[in-house]
């Protein structure tokens, strides 16, 4: 038994697949269509997290990515710092990965240099934020600054004393935080941030991580992590609630990178399920058309 | 060229002049890049200079934003614009090896592998070997020499000599007479990380995660009113792991043979192991589209200019 249309179907070159794809993510590029997620529970715990804790709260923001992971962590970074800025906590950012610097000033003056930068309630420098840069050492640095913040980095990335920092006044370590807020893409990153700082000092700890890495940090979910934000749904999730509890400005798109790539996603994922009921029906049709029949 | 090569280089071309007509009738054009010049000092911005005479070269510090092209204030950056094409090239480049393997491929495959090495190696040079070394052994030297704005009251702390010399008999390895030294750092590093490894992972991974996995199989929990219900969802969450977790052990436990009851149970162990496989499979999947969907909204907006917001 012979079919034209399987026989093409069989001999179909790949890129047609590439282009197929490429066509499902740019048109809703293009066409500036995005999605909306409606959040899930380990997501909605850090939002109300950051909520509950009162004004002027110390929070560690550990920026764990670089560019190649910024696709699904920076629009994470910009809602985490952007929920903060709202309930005017203290930002400490901090990062163990080389790559993190940039990530951390871009983070800032996106969103703190943007929005928050002036006004009555204007965030200064050293005073409600501080970026502490970058902490070679993997994991022994977050033991490091789980014991002692001066003996990891006396400085901050700007070369000032931490000791002339005003808010650096009374902050001797991480247990001085009332949460870790922790972007991360892999090693070092959330994972050892619970190991080395959040279970051992009972730190509370939330991570927002990629989507490859949301199988290793699961586990601790409920009991290790207090909340969890999972590749570029969780951030649409957290947009979503960022857009729903302060809709001046955040419900407009331009403040919503990752809403914007949820369209896009979207359709990819139509595209892929149709793409594996496809292959599976030609394959169970090869299987039909070697079978010998009566 | 055969008929497929001549279809895909027509399909190209003329991919690439649609798109480069249709940007060039945008108001962003084709990658280029304005700023405003803004006193660092005051925060205000410094108007486009107009000749030697021009109050604004007075200026010490000048910071450069993004601006739009129909700000009056706003400039041409020839540093910026060329960024923009570099990295818009370098994307379509390693795009390039969804088609075949070529050369341009492996010209960005090339540079991303060389910028990378010289990063790590800069950065941790001067977060590394000047902040934790020099800065610790000799901070007047660091202060006059590399890092200005390293506090006077720090003191040397000749303690770190001891990982300085551990470090240089790394390089022993290199020569054959005393190759055999460079074990001992090896040793140390090994040691302590071992030593680190185990306390952390024996609280936070062995006895914390047995801890959340000895759960309630009937959760019964108060409603408004203060009467207790079974709470169904939660009883098969906490029956789902426990069953998951019981029968993945029964799997990796090999002193029985898995045969009868425990053939079963460790072939349930096999259907939890692929399900949380087939998981992170898909959320990788998810992750790999948002870097093409990331790649392209540079391309079509940052580059082409061609989204509309």
């Amino acid at each position: 038994m012979t079919s034209p249309l399987l026989n093409k179907l069989n001999a179909l070159d790949r890129r047609w697949i590439f282009l197929a794809m490429a066509l499902a993510v740019l048109s809703p590029i293009l066409l500036q269509i995005g999605s909306d997620e409606t959040p899930s529970p380990p997501t909605i715990k850090l939002f109300d997290e950051i909520e509950r804790l009162p004004e002027g709260s110390r929070i560690l923001m550990a920026m764990d990515f670089d560019p190649t992971s910024a696709a699904e962590l920076y629009p994470m970074a910009l809602s985490f710092t952007r929920h903060c800025c709202l309930r005017h906590h203290k930002l400490y950012f901090v990062t163990i990965w080389p790559t993190g610097k940039p990530m951390i000033e871009s983070t800032i003056k996106a969103v703190i240099g943007a929005d928050f930068g002036s006004g009555d309630r204007a965030y200064q420098y050293g005073v409600d934020y501080v970026n502490l840069g970058y902490l070679a050492g993997d994991a022994v640095a977050i033991s490091q600054i789980s014991s002692d913040i001066r003996k990891a980095r006396p400085q901050d990335a700007r070369g000032t004393s931490l000791d002339e920092l005003p808010m650096m006044s009374g902050v001797i370590s991480v247990k001085e935080m009332d949460l870790i807020v922790n972007a991360s893409a892999g090693f070092p990153g959330g994972k050892e941030w619970v190991q080395y700082a959040a279970t051992p000092k009972k730190i509370p700890i939330a991570v927002g991580c990629t989507g490859v890495q949301s199988t290793q940090l699961f586990p601790y979910y409920p009991d290790q992590l207090l909340g969890l934000v999972t590749g570029i749904r969780g951030a649409i999730e957290y947009e979503t609630m960022l857009a729903a509890k302060y809709p001046d400005p955040y419900a407009n798109r331009s403040k919503r990178p990752a809403f914007l790539r949820g369209g896009a996603q979207r359709w990819a994922h139509r595209l892929m399920i149709g793409l594996i009921v496809l292959g599976n029906g030609i394959h169970l049709a090869n299987r039909y058309r070697r079978t010998p029949h009566p | 060229m055969n008929r497929e090569t001549r279809f895909w280089t027509v399909m190209f071309l003329g991919g690439c002049l649609f798109l480069a007509f249709q940007s060039l009738g945008t108001a962003r054009g084709v990658g280029q890049q304005f700023v405003v010049r803004v006193d660092a000092t005051t925060g205000k911005i410094i108007p486009p200079a107009t000749g030697a005479s021009d109050a604004s070269s007075a200026v010490k510090t000048v910071i450069y934003e993004p601006a739009s092209k129909d700000d009056p204030e706003a400039i041409w950056s020839f540093s910026r614009t060329a960024g923009i094409w570099i990295a818009a090239l370098l994307t379509l480049c390693i795009f390039s090896y969804l088609y075949r393997d070529n050369v341009c491929y492996k010209l960005a495959e090339s540079i991303i592998v060389g910028v990378s090495a010289g990063y790590w190696i800069v950065t941790n040079f001067w977060e590394v070997l000047v902040a934790k070394v020099l800065v610790k052994l000799a901070p007047n030297v660091a202060r006059y020499s590399f890092l200005p704005d390293t506090p006077v009251d720090v003191k040397a702390d000749y303690l770190y000599i001891v990982p300085v010399v551990l470090g240089c008999m790394v390089f022993c390895r290199l020569i054959p007479k005393i190759a055999w030294m460079g074990r001992w750092p090896l040793a140390f590093v090994v040691g302590t990380t071992a030593g680190l490894k185990l306390t952390s992972f024996l609280d936070a991974d062995f006895v914390r995660q047995v801890r959340s996995t000895i759960l309630p199989l009937v959760v019964f929990s108060a409603n408004a009113s203060d009467v207790s219900t079974l709470d169904w969802k939660q009883s098969i969450q906490n029956i789902v792991i426990v069953i998951s977790v019981l029968s993945c052990v029964t799997y990796f436990y090999f002193s029985v043979e898995h045969k009868g009851l425990v053939g079963r149970i460790s072939r349930v162990g096999i259907w939890v192991l692929m399900i949380s496989f087939g998981a992170s499979f898909a959320l990788t999947v998810m992750g790999r589209i948002t870097l093409l969907t990331m790649r392209l909204q540079f391309l079509f907006d940052d580059w082409l200019g061609l989204v509309r917001i």
